[in-house]
């Protein structure tokens, strides 16, 4: 086990890597761009100024070298300067991490607590219609863009309830109904097409393990019904639906770029969708880096998480 | 059901001037020559007008072809290249395999719609370049799907009897792997579709996608539709109820495809 995490580790740490010489290799293809918008737009700007600019942003440099400055700064933390506010970017995303933290803790917790109730019952009562309804509402949540439910939820709140979210954020553990008043109906709709796909892979799962033999040996044995699905059934489906969870948490995550957007609330996504509309790309590095070591590290997550579901796992 | 709605999406899109009623991109001026301007349905114009008096109904009808066009587009590019990626990886296996598994899994460690902003905005807004980005986002996934059913299809004795034949490694795949590596990449293409139309929307919606005046869908509900929400709400609606209603009929068509071509996962 201990071999199969630091694997997993050093893989993480590859990846990591190649996601960094991927982004940094990008956002250079057009470098000129990311000089022209520090001048000023109105006049014309000399090449004499273009050249002092590039120097002044180390752009002057050979490819490898600013890779390497930059690779180097951040494993210390250090992302570079916004080119747009001047700020350090690790600052700029530490004041917004906490938000986006919080909205994608929620739509997974939503999500989870809408999916498996669902997905179980579902299930269990095959073809009925409870199920139809269930697999009706797991399609229509695939369907519906996360980008318009939010702009219709958000119109109908305020038109109708005069509510639009406040400004401000407030950590769960500082102001809990603040937080909750503040993010939890952009979790809900950021959870909609994870508790969609997390219900359809439950349901799928759990119809296999309830046609397996140690099922019917639990059944044979006189074991409740409940106690076979709670007990039998449920722990060894969840390997699957684990696993889509860890696929889904990138769907998860992109969605956060675009209701925080539609919300107004100041996370990580909308500090990204700012970065790309004033092509900030020291910020779009960052924030991308930031993207993917997330992605890492749940994926990690979830790869161990295996051996807690299934324990033969751990012997391996 | 699900057929006959994406048939009649590619009915609309290659017919929008027939059906459209009027031009999409044309200011329609009332008696006084001013622009009907945000008006709610009417007769004469079933879902209404935008802030400069076109009409929505036209304006969503041709905006099927862009998103059509993307989605065809991309989806074809990204699992062509998914495809050839996936039978590299999982026939030859080995450092090709290794190299390959590396970028996808550098691809899917960042959110489709992260790489597809940040792609965008250093390549900018092109109808070419939405399709380049959104095949980009499928490319991996199509990938991990045809490696997974190649590594599959390998360990059949029909390969076994190919090779013992003395068929050159070109030969089997083409002829015996790739057959079967067929049913999936249908299913996941058909999903992949509604995806392609929701990423495309995303980023028109976001400013980042097919530059206007062009009609797009996901354009109509993020500039004159979200801008005007509380006065004219038709115009967030509409566009809305066409991405959803299409991407509903390609994942139910994506559902039942899959139902077909794999008769064990029917009631799954």
């Amino acid at each position: 086990m201990r071999t199969y995490v630091t694997r997993r580790l050093l893989q993480g740490a590859l990846v990591l890597w190649l996601v960094s010489l991927l982004i940094f290799s990008l956002v250079r293809i057009l470098p000129g761009d990311a000089v022209i918008m520090q001048l000023d737009q109105a006049a014309a700007p000399t090449p004499e100024v273009l050249a002092r600019a590039r120097q002044e942003l180390g752009l002057d440099r050979s490819f490898l070298d600013q890779y390497r400055t930059w690779i180097a700064g951040a494993v210390r933390g250090d992302l570079g300067r916004s080119l747009i506010t001047r700020r350090p970017v690790t600052q700029e995303l530490l004041k917004r991490i906490n938000l986006t933290a919080h909205l994608a803790v929620m739509s997974l917790t939503i999500a989870l607590l809408i999916a498996l109730p669902v997905g179980v019952f579902s299930a269990v009562r095959q073809d009925t219609t409870g199920d139809y309804v269930g697999r009706l509402l797991a399609i229509l949540g695939l369907s519906i863009p996360d980008f318009w439910l939010a702009t219709v939820v958000i119109t109908f709140l305020a038109i109708w309830f005069r509510w639009i979210p406040p400004v401000g954020f407030a950590p769960l553990w500082v102001d809990p109904a603040r937080c909750l008043s503040q993010l939890t109906i952009p979790a809900v709709i950021i959870g909609v097409r994870l508790a969609a796909v997390s219900m359809r892979m439950t349901r799928s799962s759990l119809l296999e393990v309830l046609r397996q033999d140690y099922i019917r040996t639990a059944r044979a044995k006189g074991a409740r019904e409940g106690a076979v699905i709670v007990r039998h059934a449920v722990k060894n489906a969840c390997i699957p639906v684990v696993t889509i969870i860890g696929q889904q948490f990138s769907v998860l995550l992109g969605g956060t770029v675009i209701v925080e957007f539609i919300f107004l609330q100041p996370g990580v996504g909308s500090l990204m969708l700012d970065a790309v509309l004033l092509r900030d790309y020291t910020l779009i590095q960052g924030a991308v880096l930031f993207f993917a070591t997330v992605i890492v590290v749940i994926n990690l997550l979830v790869d161990v998480s295996y051996a807690w579901f299934d324990p033969r796992l751990r012997y391996r | 059901m699900s057929a006959l709605i994406v048939l009649a999406l590619v009915l609309v899109a290659i017919l929008a001037p027939v059906l459209a009623p009027r031009d999409p991109y044309a200011f329609n001026l009332n008696e006084r020559g001013l622009p009907i301007r945000m008006q709610a349905p009417s007769v004469a114009f079933p879902l209404g007008t935008d802030p400069l008096g076109r009409d929505v109904l036209s304006r969503i009808v041709y905006g099927s072809r862009v998103s059509l066009i993307v989605g065809f587009a991309s989806v074809v590019i990204g699992t062509l290249l998914g495809t050839v990626l996936g039978l590299v990886s999982g026939y030859w296996e080995g450092r090709p395999d290794s190299v390959i598994q590396r970028a996808v899994d550098t691809a899917m460690s960042v959110p489709g719609i992260v790489l597809a902003l940040a792609v965008m905005s250093v390549l900018g807004q092109s109808l070419v370049n939405i399709i380049l980005v959104i095949a980009l986002v499928i490319a991996p996934g199509a990938s991990r799907v045809v490696r997974g059913t190649v590594l599959a299809v390998k360990q059949e004795t029909f390969v076994d009897a190919a090779q013992a034949l003395g068929a050159s490694p070109g030969r089997v795949v083409a002829r015996h792997v790739l057959p079967n590596v067929f049913a999936p990449i249908l299913v996941i293409a058909t999903v992949w579709l509604g995806n392609a139309i929701v990423i495309e929307a995303a980023l028109s919606f976001l400013g980042l996608g097919t530059p206007p005046p062009t009609p797009t869908w996901g354009g109509m509900l993020g500039g004159e539709g979200r801008r005007n929400l509380e006065t004219a709400p038709h115009l967030a609606i509409f566009p809305g109820v066409a991405i959803s209603v299409v991407v509903l009929a390609f994942n139910m068509l994506g559902d039942a495809l899959r139902d077909l071509l794999d008769p064990r996962l029917r009631n799954r």
